[in-house]
C-alpha cells in the first residue's frame, strides 16, 4: 500500500495504550496530542489563510488541525487543510538531490553542495554570456533576459525578497509566480 | 466561492443565515450555486456584457434616481462629475474600440510583447485648466535637483480638472458612462450572456436593495475574472458598478479578490514579478523615460494624492538594494538595477524560450510542465540548457524530459533533449518559519514545528547559498556590469549567537526587518510605517507597504494571533498585521458621508470626532485643533484631516486632496468610474468576445479586444480557432475542485485527497451527451487546436446549453489538476490551452475558449 | 455524569467539501480506500461511495435537475447515529461495542474479534471491516478527544458548521429553530431522527433533510434487527418494550466509570506570539 503514512499509524485510532482491560469496560483513550508541543502555523494551499496548529512530539508531527482562535477560519478546515499532516509525513515525499546530465536518459542522485555550485557555474556562464549593458540606442538596461525565474506565490514573502533580490542584484529581469497565471 | 475557498464560504453562509441573500453567477451549477438563493448560469468569457447590463440598469432605475444616497456618495466621492477632453471617441462611436487606437510594432530588441495593437490615451484624459507656473520638470531632471525631490514632484502637478456638479455635462463622466452602456439592456445581457432575462433582473434587483445607506453588497471573484484577454476589465467594470452603487470603502462592500494561493498576494507585494518591484512601484524599463533615477520619478509619480510620496519609496528601496554603496552621488545606484525590455512575462518568456532565447531557468514550487499550452510549453522548455526545479514532489516539471505524452508516445526521444536538470527537494510548511500574505492582505507569521528529512532545504536557502557562491564568483571582477551584483547587500545571515534552522539557513526575521525597513544608520532601529519614510537615503526599506509590520526587534506583528472578543464589531486589529498600515477595510473613509458621520448606525466603521482633543505635537509642542478620525479600523486618510479640510494650494501628496477625498491613492482622491489612465485596453470597461468564440461580437463590429495579447503568432506550436470555427463548437471552462490544487504537486500525491477526486473527468450536459452518444464514465476525447486528450465524462444537468446570438451553446468544462505524476493522474488540461492573454497584466485565457468532444 | 452528546447535521448548508471525511482521516489515523489509487465512480462528485471501516464520514451527493442548471444539488455528510437502541451494541457477542458516558456508541477494537455480527446489525450501514486492523469499525465520535473536552474533528473542522456538535438537548433545540426558520421561508424541511420517541429510540446523530430519507440513503423506517422478523404488529411493540427496557440495563451495565472531562488532556494553545 503506498499510502503508507495513512496505513502505518491506521490503528493508533481505536487501539488504545497501557494494559488490557476487562472486556465490555471502556477506558480513557490516551489523547494522541496529549504531551505534544503546539506550534501555530498557517495553510499553505489557498489564500484564505486559515489558521492551524501543529502538534508534534519529539519535533515529530502526530496531528495539525485549524487554530479556533482564527477570526477567519475559526479552527474550521477544508480537505485540503486538513490533509496538511500528509503533505509532511508521506513516503512519497523526494528527499534526494538529482541530476540529469545532457541527454542521459536517467537521473543521478548527487551531492547538495556539489548540485548548488554546479548550479552557480551554470548561472554565472549564462549571465555572462548574455548579459546586455546597453541597447543598441545607447540606452543602459544592466540586464540580461536569457534566465527565467519561476515561482513564489506558495512561498513565503521572505522567499519572495531573496529570490527577487538575488535576481534583480544580477540583472536578471524574467522574474514571474503563478500570480500571472 | 465554496468550491475553491471552502473556509471563506464560511462567511457568506453565515450571512446567508442571518438573512443576506446569496448569488451566484456562474457557466456551471457549483457547490456555491448549490447554496444560492440564486444562480444564474452565464456563458464563460461575457462578464463585461452582464455588468454593463447591470450598470445600465442601475443608472435607469428609480430606487438609483430616487434615493440621494446614491447621488451623494458618487458625487462626492468618484469621478463622475469630471470632464473628459472634447476629443475622447467612445466604442459607441467607432464600432467597437475607442480614440487613438494606433499599431504596435514589436521591438527588434524583445520582439515578444505579443501586442495586437496599443492605445495613444491622451484623448481619454481628464479636460484641465492651465498648469500653475513653477519650474519644468526636464529642468529639474537637467540640473539634478534633489533630493528632496518635493520640487520634481511639485513639477509634475498637472492644472485643474474641470468638473460639472450637477453631472449634466455630455462629455462628464457620468454621461459618458450612460451612453457607453445604453445598448447593455436586460434584452441584449440574454442575447449575449446566455443568463436569462429574468433572472438577470433578479440581480440587478437584489443589488439595488441592497445598496445604500443602511445596506452594502459584495463581490466575491475568483481567477476567471482574471483569466480573459480583458480580464482587467471585468474587475474595473465590477468596480465601476460597486461605485455607483456606494459599495466601497464600506463594511460588507467592495470586490473580493479570492486569489489561488497561500502567498500569492505576497508574491504580488513582494514581487517575483517581471514589471513590478516592491510595492507596486514599476520595474525600471526601457520602453518608458526612465533613462535616469530623476527620469524615473518624474515618468512613475503621481504628484497628487498619497503617491506623492512615491520618491520616497523608491530611495529607500534601493538603499535596501545597494545599502552605503547607494548614495545621492551615483542616483542610489539606480543605474546598476536593470531595465526591463518589454513584455518578460510567463508566456512572454516561453514565446522567447521556444525561439532559443533563454537559456536557463529555475523553478521553484510552480509546474509549467502542465501549464499553458502545456505541449508547446514542453517544446519550449526542450530549448534550455539547464533547468533547475526545485520542490517537494517530483513535479511534471522535473520529469517532462522523461515522461511527458510526447516522449512516451515516441514524438520526442530522451536523448535528444540537451537540457541539463536539477532537482532540488523542498522543506514543507511545518518545516520553516516564514509569513504569509492572505488575500485580505494580512500577513500572518507561521513557526517551524519539526525538521525537514534527508537533503529537504528551504528555498530561501536555495537563493541564500546561490547567492553566497556568486558573491564569491565575482568578488574579483572589475566589469562595470559586474559592479551592481558586488554591492548589491546580503545580509541574512542569523545573527551571531542565534542558531540557524538547517545549517546556512536565512534568518526569516532578518528578512523581514529588510522589507519592513529600517534607520539606515541604525538597523536597530526598525521603522514604524511608512511616514517615517524619507528620499535622501536615511532610511532603508525594501517594501513601503509592508512598513510597520515589525515596528521593532521583539515586534513582528504579522506573529500576532490575538482575536476580538465575541460580540465586538471590530476588525480584529491584533491578529497577523494587514498592509497599508493595518487598514483592514481600504479607503475606509468612504464608510462615512462627506460630514464624516457613519451612513447609517448598522454601516458605522470610522467616523470623524470633532471633540477629540489631539496631544500635543512631540516636537513643537503645538496643539492641533480638536478632532480625530475614530472606529473599528484604522484610518485610511489623514488622521486628524477635518471633513471639511480643504486642498493646500500647490500642493503635493496627500495635502493636495481635500477632506472628502476618500480615495487617497488617486491623484484627484476620487474612485475612478472612468480610467483615464493605467489601463492600456481602454477608460471604459466594453465587451468584447474572446480570442476564440462561437459567435459574432452581438455588440460591436469589434470582435476582440483589439489590443490584447496572442505570443508565437503564427508558429505552428499556437494554432488558434477562428470565430465560429466548426472543428470546435463548444465553449471551454477550465476551474479547479475543492479537494484538489493547482497542478496537483500538493494534493495528487496525499492519499487522503487523492481518493476524493481519483480521475480527470469532463463535464458535459446531457442534451451534448446525447448529441454524442456519450454516456456517464464513458471516456472521451476533447480537441483545441493545440491538441487533444482524454478524460471520463460526468454527465449532468449542472452545465449545459444556452442560447447565445440565436445559436445553441453548448458549454463543458474541465479541472486542470492532473498530470502523469502522483497517486491520481490524468492528461494535462492545459494542453488545450493557449497563448494569447490581457494585454495590462499578460494573463492567459484559459477560462473561455472553444473546443470539440468525441467520445472515444 | 456528562449529558448525552452528539451531531446535528444541517444538510441545507453542506457545501459537500469533505473536509469531515480528511479531518476524520486525520484524527482517527484511517488509510485511503487502495493507498488513494480510485476511479471515478460517475455518481455526481462523490467518490468514496459508503460510510465503512476507513470512512467514518461520508458526503452524499444528489443532484436533482429538470434541466439544464434547473433543479438543486443536495449535499450530506453522513455518519454513525449513534442510536440510543444501538442493533450493534445488541448483536455484539464479545462485548466490543459499549455505550459511553456521553450516550455515543464505541467499538473497542482490542475486543472486537471481527465478526461481523454488528455490520449485519446496522440498519444504516455505518459499520465495516477495517483492513488495517481486522476489526469493524466505525464513527467513535472522536471518544478520545470528547473526554478531555476537546469536540469532535469532523464537527469543528467543518467550515460551514453544516456538522453542529453539542448536548442532544441543545441540538436539538437548535434544529427545531432551523426547521422553522426554513419552513418560514417555503422549505419543506424535517429532522430525521430527533426524536426521543422515534425509531431506535432517537439518534445521537440526527439530521435535517429537504427531500425525503431515502434520497439521501437513509432507511425512511430504520429498526433493530431483531424487529425484521415478520411479526405482528402488537408482538413488535411488545418486543421493541422488552428491548427497550433490555437496552437500558445495557446501557447502565456497559456505562464505563466517568472520566473526567477535563482539557488538560490536550496541549494549551502557544500564546500570542511575538518575537
Amino acid at each position: 500500500m503506498s499510502a503508507g503514512a495513512g496505513a502505518g499509524t491506521a490503528l493508533g485510532g481505536l487501539v488504545g495504550l497501557g494494559a488490557t482491560l476487562a472486556p465490555a469496560t471502556a477506558r480513557a483513550q490516551e489523547l494522541r496530542i496529549k504531551d505534544a508541543t503546539t506550534t501555530p502555523s498557517i495553510c499553505p494551499f489557498c489564500s484564505v489563510g486559515c489558521a492551524t496548529l501543529i502538534h508534534t512530539v519529539n519535533g515529530k508531527i502526530v496531528n495539525i488541525e485549524g487554530d479556533p482562535r482564527s477570526p477567519h477560519n475559526e479552527g474550521t478546515l477544508c480537505p485540503k487543510g486538513a490533509a496538511i499532516y500528509q503533505l509532511h509525513l508521506n513516503p512519497n515525499r523526494a528527499t534526494k538531490v538529482l541530476h540529469r546530465k545532457p541527454g542521459a536518459s536517467d537521473w543521478e542522485v548527487v551531492e547538495l553542495e556539489w548540485a548548488m555550485d554546479r548550479v552557480a557555474e551554470l548561472v554565472k556562464k549564462t549571465r555572462d554570456e548574455t548579459f546586455i549593458e546597453r541597447l543598441p540606442n545607447g540606452k543602459l538596461v544592466n540586464m540580461t533576459s536569457a534566465l527565467f525565474a519561476l515561482g513564489g506565490a506558495t512561498l513565503d514573502n521572505e522567499f519572495n525578497h531573496v529570490c527577487q533580490k538575488f535576481w534583480r542584484g544580477l540583472g536578471v529581469v524574467a522574474i514571474e509566480n503563478q500570480a500571472r497565471i | 466561492m465554496a468550491e475553491c475557498h471552502p473556509v471563506a464560504f464560511r462567511w457568506p453562509v453565515k450571512a446567508k443565515l442571518n438573512g443576506a441573500k446569496l448569488i451566484h453567477i456562474d457557466p456551471r451549477f457549483t457547490r456555491t450555486s448549490a447554496l444560492a438563493d440564486l444562480h444564474v448560469p452565464i456563458r464563460a468569457g461575457s462578464d463585461i456584457a452582464f455588468l454593463g447590463g447591470l450598470i445600465n440598469y442601475v443608472l435607469h432605475s428609480p430606487r438609483w434616481n430616487t434615493d440621494p444616497f446614491f447621488k451623494e456618495y458618487v458625487a462626492n466621492y468618484t469621478n463622475a462629475a469630471t470632464i473628459i477632453n472634447a476629443d475622447f471617441k467612445d466604442t459607441e462611436d467607432q464600432e467597437g474600440v475607442f480614440s487613438g487606437l494606433v499599431q504596435f510594432t514589436e521591438p527588434p530588441f524583445w520582439p515578444y510583447n505579443g501586442l495586437l495593437g496599443r492605445y495613444d490615451n491622451a484623448s481619454w484624459q481628464y479636460q484641465r485648466g492651465p498648469k500653475a507656473a513653477g519650474p519644468a520638470t526636464k529642468d529639474l531632471v537637467a540640473r539634478r535637483a534633489g533630493p528632496p525631490f518635493d520640487d520634481l514632484v511639485r513639477s509634475l502637478r498637472p492644472g485643474p480638472a474641470d468638473k460639472d456638479p450637477t453631472l449634466q455635462h455630455p462629455h462628464c463622466v457620468l454621461q459618458l458612462i450612460k451612453r457607453h452602456y445604453s445598448r447593455y439592456t436586460p434584452e441584449m445581457v440574454e442575447r449575449v450572456c446566455g443568463s436569462p432575462k429574468e433572472k438577470f433582473v433578479q440581480v440587478a434587483e437584489a443589488l439595488l436593495a441592497n445598496s445604500g445607506r443602511d445596506r452594502t453588497s459584495a463581490f466575491a471573484y475568483a481567477v476567471a475574472w482574471t483569466q480573459h484577454t480583458y480580464g482587467v476589465q471585468i474587475i474595473s467594470c465590477c468596480a465601476l458598478l460597486q461605485l455607483l452603487l456606494g459599495n466601497f470603502g464600506r463594511p460588507g462592500g467592495g470586490i473580493m479578490a479570492l486569489r489561488g494561493h497561500a502567498a500569492i498576494q505576497g508574491s504580488t507585494d513582494v514581487p517575483t514579478l517581471y514589471h513590478s518591484i516592491h510595492g507596486y512601484m514599476n520595474a525600471p524599463s526601457a520602453l518608458r523615460p526612465h533613462e535616469t533615477l530623476r527620469d524615473y520619478l518624474a515618468a512613475e509619480t503621481t504628484p497628487t494624492g498619497y503617491w506623492g510620496n512615491f520618491p520616497k519609496f523608491m530611495v529607500s528601496y534601493l538603499k535596501s538594494m545597494y545599502g552605503a554603496a547607494a548614495t545621492p552621488a551615483n542616483d542610489f545606484g539606480y543605474d546598476w538595477h536593470p531595465k526591463i525590455l518589454g513584455d518578460h512575462s510567463h508566456m512572454a518568456m516561453l514565446a522567447a524560450m521556444a525561439e532559443g532565447k533563454v537559456k536557463g531557468m529555475v523553478v521553484v514550487g510552480q509546474n509549467p510542465a502542465t501549464s499553458l499550452n502545456g505541449t508547446a510549453t514542453r517544446r519550449a522548455l526542450r530549448q534550455l540548457e539547464w533547468l533547475v526545479v526545485k520542490d517537494n514532489w517530483l513535479t511534471e516539471t522535473a520529469t517532462y524530459w522523461y515522461l511527458a505524452p510526447e516522449v512516451k508516445s515516441g514524438q520526442v526521444r530522451v536523448a535528444d533533449n540537451k537540457t541539463e536538470v536539477f532537482f532540488f527537494p523542498s522543506t514543507q510548511i511545518a518545516e520553516y518559519d516564514g509569513s504569509f500574505t492572505n488575500t485580505q492582505r494580512m500577513l500572518q507569521w507561521h513557526f517551524k514545528a519539526s525538521d525537514a528529512p534527508g537533503d529537504c532545504r528551504t528555498d530561501s536557502w536555495f537563493y541564500h547559498n546561490l547567492a553566497k557562491r556568486l558573491k564569491k564568483a565575482y568578488a574579483a571582477s572589475t566589469a562595470p556590469r559586474d559592479q551592481g551584483w558586488q554591492r548589491l547587500t546580503w545580509d541574512f545571515d542569523p545573527d551571531p549567537g542565534e542558531k540557524p534552522l538547517y545549517p546556512g539557513e536565512i534568518s526569516a526575521l532578518k528578512v523581514l526587518r529588510e522589507i519592513n525597513g529600517y534607520q539606515t544608520a541604525d538597523p536597530t532601529q526598525h521603522l514604524k510605517g511608512f511616514a517615517e519614510l524619507k528620499d535622501d537615503g536615511s532610511t532603508t526599506c525594501a517594501s513601503w507597504i509592508y512598513c510597520g509590520c515589525y515596528p521593532a526587534h521583539d515586534q513582528n506583528l504579522t506573529a500576532r494571533r490575538e482575536p476580538d472578543p465575541p460580540g465586538v464589531p471590530g476588525a480584529h486589529l491584533k491578529w497577523g498585521w494587514a498592509w497599508p498600515a493595518n487598514r483592514r477595510v481600504m479607503y475606509n473613509r468612504a464608510s462615512a458621508d462627506p460630514r464624516g458621520q457613519p451612513w447609517s448606525e448598522r454601516k458605522r466603521w470610522i467616523w470623524w470626532d470633532a471633540t477629540f482633543v489631539n496631544p500635543p505635537d512631540p516636537k513643537t509642542g503645538v496643539v492641533p485643533p480638536r478632532g480625530k478620525w475614530v472606529g473599528y479600523d484604522v484610518p485610511d486618510f489623514g488622521a486628524t484631516k477635518a471633513p471639511d479640510a480643504k486642498p493646500k494650494p500647490g500642493s503635493i501628496g496627500l495635502d493636495a486632496l481635500s477632506g472628502t477625498d476618500a480615495f487617497i491613492m488617486k491623484g484627484d482622491g476620487r474612485g475612478w468610474l472612468f480610467v483615464p489612465a493605467g489601463l492600456v485596453d481602454g477608460p471604459l470597461p466594453t465587451h468584447y468576445e474572446p480570442h476564440e468564440s462561437p459567435v459574432q461580437n452581438p455588440l460591436y463590429r469589434q470582435q476582440t479586444s483589439p489590443v490584447h495579447k496572442v505570443w508565437s503568432k503564427g508558429k505552428d506550436w499556437n494554432p488558434l480557432a477562428s470565430v465560429g470555427d466548426p472543428k470546435f463548437p463548444y465553449v471551454i471552462s477550465t476551474y479547479r475542485l475543492t479537494e484538489h490544487y493547482l497542478a496537483g504537486a500538493m494534493s495528487r500525491w496525499l492519499p487522503w485527497l487523492a481518493e476524493l477526486q481519483p480521475e480527470l473527468f469532463i463535464e458535459i450536459g446531457k442534451g451534448l451527451a446525447q448529441e454524442k452518444g456519450i454516456k456517464n464514465l464513458d471516456w472521451v476525447v476533447i480537441s483545441s487546436p493545440r491538441g487533444h486528450i482524454r478524460a471520463k465524462a460526468l454527465v449532468t444537468d449542472r452545465i449545459g446549453v444556452m442560447n447565445v446570438a440565436g445559436k445553441h451553446i453548448h458549454h463543458v468544462g474541465m479541472p486542470w489538476h492532473w498530470g502523469w505524476m502522483g497517486l491520481s493522474t490524468g492528461d494535462v488540461v492545459n494542453d488545450l490551452t493557449s497563448w494569447v492573454g490581457d494585454p495590462n497584466v499578460s494573463i492567459h485565457e484559459g477560462k473561455a475558449f472553444v473546443c470539440n468532444v468525441e467520445k472515444a | 455524569m456528562p449529558e448525552p452528546m452528539g451531531f446535528f447535521t444541517d444538510t441545507t448548508v453542506c457545501i459537500g467539501c469533505k473536509a469531515c471525511e480528511v479531518a476524520c482521516k486525520e484524527w482517527n489515523q484511517l488509510p485511503a480506500a487502495n493507498g488513494g489509487l480510485g476511479e471515478l465512480s460517475g455518481d455526481s462528485y462523490d467518490n468514496t461511495r459508503r460510510l465503512d471501516g476507513i470512512h467514518w464520514r461520508h458526503v452524499r451527493f444528489i443532484e436533482q435537475f429538470k434541466g439544464p442548471y434547473d433543479g438543486r444539488w443536495l449535499m450530506m455528510s453522513d455518519v454513525c447515529k449513534h442510536c440510543v437502541q444501538a442493533g450493534c451494541l445488541e448483536v455484539c457477542p464479545t462485548g466490543a461495542i459499549i455505550r459511553t458516558q456521553f450516550d455515543t456508541v464505541v467499538i473497542q477494537s482490542d475486543v472486537c474479534n471481527g465478526c461481523r455480527a454488528c455490520i449485519a446489525a446496522c440498519p444504516f450501514g455505518v459499520i465495516d471491516i477495517n483492513p488495517v486492523s481486522a476489526t469493524a469499525q466505525k464513527c467513535t465520535l472522536c471518544y478520545d478527544r470528547l473526554q478531555v473536552g476537546l469536540e469532535p474533528a469532523c464537527s469543528k473542522a467543518c467550515p460551514t458548521d453544516s456538522i453542529q456538535f453539542g448536548t442532544i438537548t441543545e441540538l436539538r433545540a437548535r434544529a427545531h429553530k432551523r426547521v422553522d426558520q426554513l419552513r418560514a421561508q417555503g422549505v419543506q424541511a424535517q429532522l430525521y431522527g430527533a426524536e426521543p420517541d422515534g425509531p431506535l429510540g432517537g439518534l445521537n446523530s440526527f439530521y435535517l433533510l429537504v427531500d425525503k430519507p431515502e434520497v439521501y440513503g437513509l432507511p425512511a423506517h430504520p429498526q433493530l434487527p431483531t424487529r425484521t422478523l415478520g411479526r405482528s404488529a402488537t408482538l413488535t411493540t411488545a418486543s421493541a418494550a422488552v428491548l427497550g427496557l433490555l437496552a437500558l440495563v445495557g446501557l447502565r451495565k456497559r456505562r464505563m466509570e466517568e472520566v473526567a472531562a477535563d482539557s488538560s488532556g490536550a496541549p494549551p494553545l502557544p500564546p500570542s506570539s511575538h518575537v
